[in-house]
């Protein structure tokens, strides 16, 4: 951005205003990217209902009449039908968004914080510490995705800690690739080392140099890995490890509902219209976040 | 050529050593102690240790370790403690069975998702780059699991032109017309995800390739449209092939999830099955040799594409 742009947008500010944030203009060509705000939305949407559940679910979710078993898709009372033990489906929908999101969102939370402060650790150390951290990243990488997140929760047994466990351990290696390969880019820039010139310690060149400049490539890297984990995630739960039974869960009521799918067919595909959508939503807010963070690019 | 290659196969080797100390560790992040796992809860702690003995499992982890690996090697993966079988027969033919779904599939997601790609590249910023786009968003955030639930609705349930699942002929390979039929749909499942992904990186590489300097050559040159086209397929060949090398081994990995679906008996089910009997030999071979194909995989990979362009040579 020019100066002269500067002060046309804000004529009455003198010269000397700083040029707005780096956050702030991320955040405006955010609100200017139609498909980026349309996704937001729809994900606000399903967090909010999953987090009102028990408010705005019209039946409970655990509890089924046998009278009422597989009812289809507009019956009245039960606006998208019941499952096999009578349970209704919508509000089983929007209590498993509780989960679903819980087990989808969690593990990438924290390997971006184990990976990133890794990845940042393995950028600025030596080449012994690097090597090290970075050959037992590789390991990992050896491992299909969902064979180590299978293997890994097969092994620990059912239950949302060890599937979010499992999740993280598969995120983790790849966070930190990305974090590191960031970081050793910055590391080698001129300002860096005009701040090392100044004798500042190692730690307070990460936070105050490194850190901002490696936090965008990170952030839209995981992103874009929640589509990612919220699929696996529901997919371990499909096939029987995660949560235990009478909890609704996008995966495992797709699960339950495959047994009914000569009967209601339709019925057996609406928990995975759920996990599209949501996955949808987060990999288009990714790209949008992408190019909205990747200013110098754009300003070509 | 031949010093990288060594040198790539080399590396290769700490790798699948740390694999093998992975698949090898799964062991003890099982609760409880291995041997009580094998054991009916009333047996006696007498039983208990000389099954400990008999086993290994009094003896330090490095060493167990040691001897694990040193079997392994050998193609010894142990025997299930399901059936008694020995895991190496089982897990041969059970990949052999999702082989015959992984290859088929993954050489249409390469040749659908190129040829996507190569449209979108080229019409870039048109109605068709965007639909394209769209397409390969779309089949990359799909979940396969469910795809295959829409399928079974759509050519099964509906109008019941493919069979719901199984596999036809009892040595996986498609004989007649009802054999490959039951392929249909698990393959299309897979196909979508790696082609999706192969469909983006070469839309990425086709529009870097025509930006470049030596296609406006080549057009000064009078070059027809089709010999100019020829350069960039062998240009944005190299990426392509490196992504799929990786998809792959996502389709064999990720196979567990359609195999359920299909009851196709691949490793992906042998793997289901392991984890529900609690079969450890029977997880850990698994684990440790799909893992070690993807590692092979990739280093086929990299050498096919040295081979194919000396710039990856370095």
């Amino acid at each position: 951005m020019t100066m002269t742009q500067l002060q046309s947008a804000s004529p009455s500010v003198s010269a000397a205003t700083k040029a707005p944030g780096y956050w702030r203009s991320v955040g405006q060509r955010l609100m200017r990217d139609r498909v980026g705000i349309a996704s937001a939305l729809v994900l606000l949407a399903i967090v909010v209902s999953a987090l009102a559940a028990p408010l705005i679910a019209p039946h409970d979710p655990n509890s089924g009449s046998v009278m009422t078993r597989l009812s289809p898709i507009g019956t009245p009372g039960h606006l998208l039908g019941t499952d096999a033990t009578g349970r209704d489906i919508l509000s089983r929908l929007i209590w498993g968004g509780r989960l679903s999101l819980l087990s989808g969102i969690t593990p990438v939370v924290l390997a971006t914080l184990i990976g990133g402060t890794l990845g940042i650790i393995a950028g600025m150390s030596g080449r012994l510490v690097n090597g090290i951290i970075m050959r037992i990243t590789d390991i990992f990488f050896a491992f299909p995705s969902i064979l180590l997140a299978v293997a890994i929760s097969g092994v620990l047994g059912n239950g949302l800690g060890n599937t979010l466990v499992s999740l993280t351990v598969v995120f983790v290696p790849q966070v930190l690739r990305v974090a590191e390969s960031a970081t050793v880019q910055i590391a080698r820039q001129d300002y860096v080392d005009a701040a090392r010139a100044t004798t500042a310690s190692r730690l307070l060149i990460m936070t105050s140099q490194v850190l901002p400049n490696v936090l965008s490539p990170i952030l839209i890297f995981a992103t874009s890995l929640i589509a990612v984990s919220l699929v696996v995630a529901a997919g371990l739960n499909f096939i029987g490890l995660g949560v235990a039974p009478p909890a609704a869960e996008w995966g495992s009521m797709l699960n339950e509902l495959r047994d009914a799918i000569y009967i209601n067919p339709t019925l057996s595909i609406l928990p995975g219209v759920m996990i599209v959508a949501t996955s949808v939503c987060f990999n288009l807010l990714s790209d949008s976040l992408g190019s909205a963070m990747n200013i110098r690019e754009t300003d070509k | 050529m031949i010093r990288y290659a060594l040198i790539r196969i080399l590396s290769a080797i700490p790798i699948l050593l740390g694999v093998s100390v992975v698949s090898f560790g799964l062991l003890f992040l099982q609760p409880g102690n291995p041997v009580e796992a094998l054991l009916p809860l009333e047996a006696s702690p007498q039983i208990a240790e000389m099954m400990k003995q008999q086993l290994g499992f009094d003896q330090p982890v490095w060493r167990q370790y040691l001897a694990w690996l040193q079997r392994t090697v050998q193609g010894d993966l142990g025997v299930s403690l399901y059936d008694g079988l020995p895991v190496a027969g089982q897990l041969g033919g059970a990949l052999f069975n999702t082989m015959v779904l992984a290859v088929p599939a993954a050489v249409l997601a390469f040749v659908l998702g190129g040829a996507l790609g190569l449209i979108a590249g080229y019409h870039r910023n048109t109605w068709i780059d965007r639909s394209a786009s769209a397409l390969a968003i779309v089949g990359v955030s799909l979940p396969q699991y469910w795809v295959a639930i829409v399928l079974v609705v759509l050519f099964s349930v509906t109008v019941n032109w493919l069979p719901a699942s199984g596999m036809a002929s009892p040595d996986g390979i498609p004989r007649s017309f009802s054999d490959l039929a039951n392929m249909v749909m698990p393959v299309l499942a897979l196909m979508l995800v790696p082609m999706g992904v192969v469909a983006r990186v070469v839309r990425a590489s086709v529009q870097d390739i025509l930006s470049q300097a030596f296609i406006a050559g080549l057009q000064a040159k009078g070059l027809a449209r089709g010999r100019i086209l020829r350069h960039v397929i062998r240009n944005a060949m190299s990426s392509a092939l490196s992504v799929m090398g990786l998809q792959f081994g996502f389709l064999i990995g990720g196979s567990i999830l359609i195999e359920v679906v299909f009851n196709w008996p691949g490793s992906g089910q042998l793997l289901n099955l392991a984890i529900f009997r609690r079969d450890i030999p029977v997880l850990q071979g698994t684990v440790v040799v799909v893992a070690g194909l993807f590692v092979l995989t990739n280093l086929a990979i990299d050498l096919a594409q040295a081979a194919i362009d000396p710039r990856m040579r370095r």
